[in-house]
């Protein structure tokens, strides 16, 4: 469960964001659409606690996270959500079974046949032990989503996922998040201005 | 995987940015700990061989060089001093006890001295097997030098003449090995000991009459100047090189020799112990005042001369420092711009659920990594340095040095390099806990 209500958000008293109500419940995905500049990235930073909100309430799991503070929100992120970037960013001293082992050791979470059960259905199994700067964009994207859902979060923000690929990998790449969420039982929510998107959702909201 | 770990693959990951500040760091505290390390050993070496020594009598000339010669037998004597002068001094009141020395010849390099029993108790120096000297040509060999010469019992020593191996060998009178001792950790594991009449009979065998050999010596031989037998004994020691070698060649000059048993008889050196500690201040002066002899105070001299060293040490000390806060500066640059470069790392490992202070205690990990590893390889380093000067030692004076102790102001080096390491991380860590996730994030 999912609820955002009021939520207004300014840079510096200077640009102001006042973002519409979110509400979506347990296994439900959504897709939030909007052009650049009207605040996207910042929504989803606000979803993922990495931004507090000015105002307004932010309900995740029954939890609202805008009564918890810097170190509360940073576990609570860590246990419940995990997050799939524009373009994909790893610890690149690390390989990639390294990488979502430190994933795992931040939520306290150690469990190895996990690892090898993502990478396995992500199809980079092979891969594990590749430094992460040694992979190709399609296994790089793949791995980062494999440290966005390694720890079982209840919630995968995903920000602009698809903007960069061609009509066929966007089709891929989405249905492989929304495979990987139900498979994992977690809930999608995807930021974009792209479009081809909305086909693949039953909710939408447009900013 | 946990964050002490990510601080190790994230230094092994880029050994470039770091080796300059890990070098500096090892060149530093190796100095520093090298000089720690030969200060302390030197001063053991040398501590352990005064002990029960509290003066030392020989001719005039520099009281430094009479100590190093009598006391660490590594300088040439300063010359001769007759048995009766000598005996003056031993029969002082204020006299606890003395030792008479002889020396002037050495084995391959080690040398002989002629001496009495006693001196072997003054270094707690036992027998390990065969038995003392005892009748003349009897020698007792330093656990070192049978063990490097390889040389056992009833071996037989061609001795040469002067301080070094290049002298004139003693063909006719070869010494013969009756004991060997145990190791001592002090000044007779490297010499060769036999009885005083050993060396005046070995140099009796000679006579000469090149008087100007005396001339390289200290102006109060000149008393000794006549002819006698044992004169040139005296000689031998003074001059140090192979100048002497003519006056082997004359021949022996053996009628006068009984005539001379006693009374012109020479000894190099003397070790007194007194009888009261207070003495140590009047009897010297008396001594270097009203008689032809000199009185040195090793203590004395000994702690004159690290003084003279001391200024070059403190120089090189207050260098090393230097070097090692030019090395926390290297690493706190390298920290800056590493926390810089990877900042959308940092940012990851925060959405991953990481706090800020998990952030900054790794960036202080990796600063404590390098600085304790720049400790343990500069102990090394150190380690490494004593070794190398104690093979320049062995080479050229017969000592050595060896050391497998960590001293209490190396643990005060590794506190040092703990402080440099969490100084120069203070920033970066402080950097990366204020960091903005989200703006660094947004920026991409």
């Amino acid at each position: 469960m999912i609820k955002t209500r009021d939520i207004k958000f300014d840079y510096d008293n200077q640009v102001f964001f006042e973002f519409p109500d979110i509400e979506i419940k347990n296994r439900e995905n959504l897709l939030i659409i909007g052009n650049s500049g009207i605040g996207k990235t910042t929504l989803l930073h606000l979803l993922a606690g990495l931004l507090e909100s000015k105002s307004g309430s932010i309900e995740l799991f029954g939890k609202e996270i805008s009564n918890l503070n810097s170190y509360q929100l940073d576990t609570f992120r860590g246990e419940n959500i995990g997050i799939v970037f524009q373009r994909s960013h790893f610890v690149n001293s690390l390989t990639v079974k390294e990488n979502l082992e430190l994933a795992q050791f931040i939520a306290n979470k150690k469990d190895n046949n996990r690892i090898n059960t993502i990478l396995k259905s992500l199809g980079i199994l092979d891969k594990s032990d590749k430094n992460t700067n040694q992979l190709s964009q399609g296994e790089k994207q793949r791995a980062s989503i494999a440290l966005a859902i390694v720890n079982s979060p209840k919630l995968i923000l995903a920000d602009e996922p698809t903007s960069s690929l061609d009509d066929e990998n966007c089709d891929r790449v989405i249905k492989l998040l929304k495979k990987q969420a139900s498979e994992f039982n977690a809930q999608l929510i995807v930021i974009t201005h792209d479009n081809r998107l909305k086909k693949h959702f039953k909710k939408s909201i447009k900013l | 995987m946990n964050i002490f770990k990510l601080s190790i693959k994230n230094i092994i990951s880029k050994p470039l940015n770091s080796i300059l500040s890990l070098a500096l760091l090892i060149l530093g505290i190796g100095i520093i700990s090298l000089l720690l390390q030969l200060n302390s050993l030197i001063k053991t070496q040398m501590d352990n061989n005064l002990k029960g020594i509290d003066m030392v009598v020989g001719a005039k000339g520099s009281p430094l060089q009479l100590i190093l010669s009598a006391v660490y037998h590594i300088d040439s004597p300063t010359g001769n001093i007759s048995v009766e002068d000598a005996e003056e001094i031993k029969n002082n009141r204020m006299v606890g006890s003395s030792i008479d020395l002889l020396y002037g010849d050495n084995y391959k390099g080690y040398r002989i001295v002629g001496t009495e029993d006693k001196f072997l108790d003054l270094y707690n120096a036992k027998i390990k097997d065969g038995k003392k000297w005892n009748a003349p040509f009897e020698v007792v060999v330093g656990a070192k030098i049978y063990s490097k010469l390889n040389i056992n019992l009833n071996d037989e020593l061609i001795s040469s003449h002067g301080l070094r191996e290049t002298g004139e060998a003693h063909v006719n009178q070869p010494f013969k090995v009756v004991g060997l001792l145990e190791p001592s950790n002090s000044v007779v594991d490297q010499l060769i000991i036999t009885s005083p009449q050993s060396i005046w009979d070995l140099h009796e065998e000679h006579d000469h009459d090149d008087e100007n050999q005396e001339e390289h010596d200290n102006e109060d031989h000149d008393e000794h100047e006549h002819d006698h037998d044992d004169e040139d004994h005296d000689e031998h020691e003074n001059d140090h090189d192979d100048e002497d070698h003519d006056e082997h060649e004359h021949d022996h000059d053996d009628e006068d020799h009984d005539e001379h048993e006693h009374g012109d008889k020479e000894i190099t050196a003397m070790l007194i112990k007194f009888k009261s500690p207070m003495n140590i201040i009047q009897f010297p002066r008396q001594i270097n005042e009203n008689t032809n002899l000199q009185a040195a105070v090793p203590s004395y001299e000994i702690s004159r001369l690290f003084k003279l060293f001391g200024f070059g040490i403190e120089t090189l000390t207050y260098l090393a420092y230097l070097i090692i806060l030019v090395s926390g500066f290297s690493l706190f640059i390298n920290l800056f711009n590493s926390m810089r470069e990877r900042k959308y790392e940092m940012a990851l490992i925060r959405t991953l659920g990481a706090s800020r202070s998990q952030l900054s205690v790794m960036v202080i990990f990796e600063s404590l990594i390098l600085t304790i590893s720049g400790f343990l390889l500069g102990l090394l380093v150190s380690r490494l340095g004593v070794m190398f000067v104690s093979s320049l030692m062995e080479e050229s004076l017969n000592y050595s040095l060896s050391s497998l102790y960590i001293l209490n102001e190396e643990f005060w080096l590794l506190g040092l390099s703990i402080l440099i390491g969490l100084i120069s991380s203070l920033i970066p860590a402080i950097q990366v806990y204020k960091m903005n996730i989200s703006e660094i994030l947004a920026d991409e």
